[in-house]
Formats: C-alpha cells, structure tokens, sequence
C-alpha cells in the first residue's frame, strides 16, 4: 500500500509516520505542500507538527495549501485521509472534519501516555480494532480540547463516528486523566462518511514495543486491510 | 486610500476560555477583588487599500470570514477603521 504523508514547513511527524508506515511494510510517500500532485497514493496522512508555525490558529493557513485542495476532492472521492494531532487540527479547519481544536483546559502542553477506548470498529481506521479496546498511544500537544455545539456532539455519538475516546488506564472515564479537556472525552472523530478520521493521539510513536506500545500499528492495519480488501474487490470486478 | 483596520477576534461567550479564567484568578490573587470575569482574544491590525470606508469593512469583514476566525468557536469585530494620512512602510 502507498500512504502519502503531507510535509509542511513546521511539520515534524512526517519521519515518525513514514517509519510506522514502513515497519508495517508499506510505502511512504512524502507529500510536498506546494504540490496538488497525490502521486496516486492510497491513503493520505497528515501528520503532526506546528503547519505554518500554527500561526493564527493551529491548521488555519495550511488548509489553504496547493496539497490541500487536493486532498479536499481525494476525500470527496471516497479516499483515505488520516489527520493526526496537527492533522486533526488541519482537516477541523478545512471543514472536513466538524467542530475544532481548542487550547488545552489545563494551558499546558502535553507530552504524555494516554489511553484510548476504541468507540465503533466499523471504520476503515479502526476495523483490526474490536469495540471496547483500550489502546495506549501517546498524546502531544498544546491545542487538543475538541469543542463543538451540542447538536455536532450529538450527531457525532448517534452515528458512531466519535471513534476514540481518552479513557483512564483502566479503561474508566478519564475524568481528570483527560490530557485537555475535550468534550465527552473526544480524542478521534470520523467523517460522515467514514473516510476522513482526525485524532489527536500520535499512533507513529506507539509503533515498536521499544517506544512503550505498539498499539497505534493495529490503525495502521485497519487502513492497510480495507485497502487490500478494496483492491480485491476491484479486481473480482 | 489606505485605512488602518482594527480587528478583535474572540472566543465565543459558550467557549470555555481558560486563559480568561487565568487572568481572572490572577488579578483577584493581585487584590482586584472587584474583577468579574475576564477573556482572552487576539488583536489584528490591517493596512489594507480601497476606495472607501465601507470598501475597507467589507473587505476586512470577508478576511474574518475566511482566514481570521474560526467561525466554530470565535466571533470577530472590527473596533476601529481610520484613514492613514501615510503608509507606515
């Protein structure tokens, strides 16, 4: 599988994702901001990092880049596209995503464990996962506390796309164990239609055991395997 | 003409703004007892050129719009529009 990775000036993930991609034995493909061309890639990352130093508001001037308009009609094609942490924040900003990424509650920015209660398996992110699961995947970052009216949140649980929720490391209600805050403990969020997920997590630093935990590779091979899946399909047709 | 914009950009009065309530805390700490309640924003100045005022706000009101504010969670206003006799630059 090609997973492109989008590189803006700022961004710092790009390597770590092309690694976890990588030692997951695909290709990565990296994606340069100035350019629209997606190099026929199957699924789009847009990793971590401070786009465009997060001037203004975090993801406010990258979704303006060439790669972006892109990446908008890849997404309106059904395509893959994967926001994480600044991501997230980007696809928020592009409106590919409802609702938005607010300072964290407690002002500070967090370097951090944190653990992730799987919310609904039935995405091409999430598919290898089972419901219930409790991932530990680490968080980064300063702006995280996903905000949105009571009708988005509300339209997010009843169509199962809050697809990760912060949790205690027993699996309780995180509570205080919250990194920043979020409404109803949203750490990650689907489309409409499924396609498009934004995390605040970092699965590419939860890659290998020697980084802690390998749980962020169990997304990497939900996305792989509704790819191969998609593949077989289009060649029995 | 050139005309010296003013913008203010701010969280929604429903957004929970935890740096407002920082300096909130901090200035009743100082002894401001009589300090309610405080917000944060941001503050954007714009040099921008058109034919006339109503051009500026206009054109400053659609940069809100599209860049300077996220309609999600903040509200914006123009505080202040003033000809500049000469360019700062």
């Amino acid at each position: 599988m090609r997973f492109g990775i989008a590189v803006f000036p700022g961004t710092w993930s790009d390597r770590d994702c092309a690694h976890a991609v990588t030692l997951a034995g695909h290709e990565a493909v990296m994606l340069w901001h100035k350019d629209a061309d997606l190099r026929g890639v199957d699924c789009v990352i847009l990793p971590g990092g401070f786009a465009y130093g997060d001037y203004l508001r975090a993801g406010a001037v990258a979704r303006f880049a060439p790669l972006m308009g892109s990446v908008g009609d890849f997404a309106a094609q059904g395509g893959l596209v994967w926001g994480i942490c600044n991501g997230f924040q980007i696809l928020c900003e592009a409106h590919l995503l409802p609702g938005a990424l607010s300072r964290n509650k407690s002002l500070e920015f967090r370097c951090e464990r944190s653990w992730l209660r799987v919310e609904t398996a039935d995405s091409p992110f999430t598919s290898a996962c089972g419901r219930g699961d409790v991932l530990e995947i680490p968080v980064s970052h300063g702006e995280g506390r996903y905000v949105a009216d009571d009708e988005t949140l509300e339209g997010l649980e009843r169509e199962h796309r809050v697809a990760l929720r912060y949790v205690a490391r027993d699996g309780s209600p995180a509570g205080d164990a919250s990194p920043n805050g979020s409404m109803r403990d949203i750490a990650g969020i689907l489309s409409a239609q499924r396609n498009v997920f934004g995390m605040m997590p970092h699965p590419e630093r939860a890659c290998e055991p020697l980084l802690g935990s390998a749980d962020g590779m169990k997304l990497i091979a939900s996305v792989a395997g509704r790819l191969a899946h998609d593949a077989e399909f289009a060649v029995a047709r | 003409m050139t005309w010296l914009v003013e913008v203010i950009v701010s969280l929604k009065p429903v957004v929970n703004d935890p740096q407002g309530l920082v300096i909130r805390d901090s200035l009743r700490r100082l002894g401001f007892d009589g300090v309610r309640s405080a917000r944060a924003g941001k503050y954007i100045e714009i040099e921008v050129d058109t034919a006339d005022e109503a051009k500026a706000r206009d054109s400053v009101a659609a940069m809100c719009e599209k860049l300077l504010r996220n309609p999600v969670i903040e509200d914006y206003r123009i505080s202040s529009i003033r000809a500049m006799t000469e360019s700062k630059t």
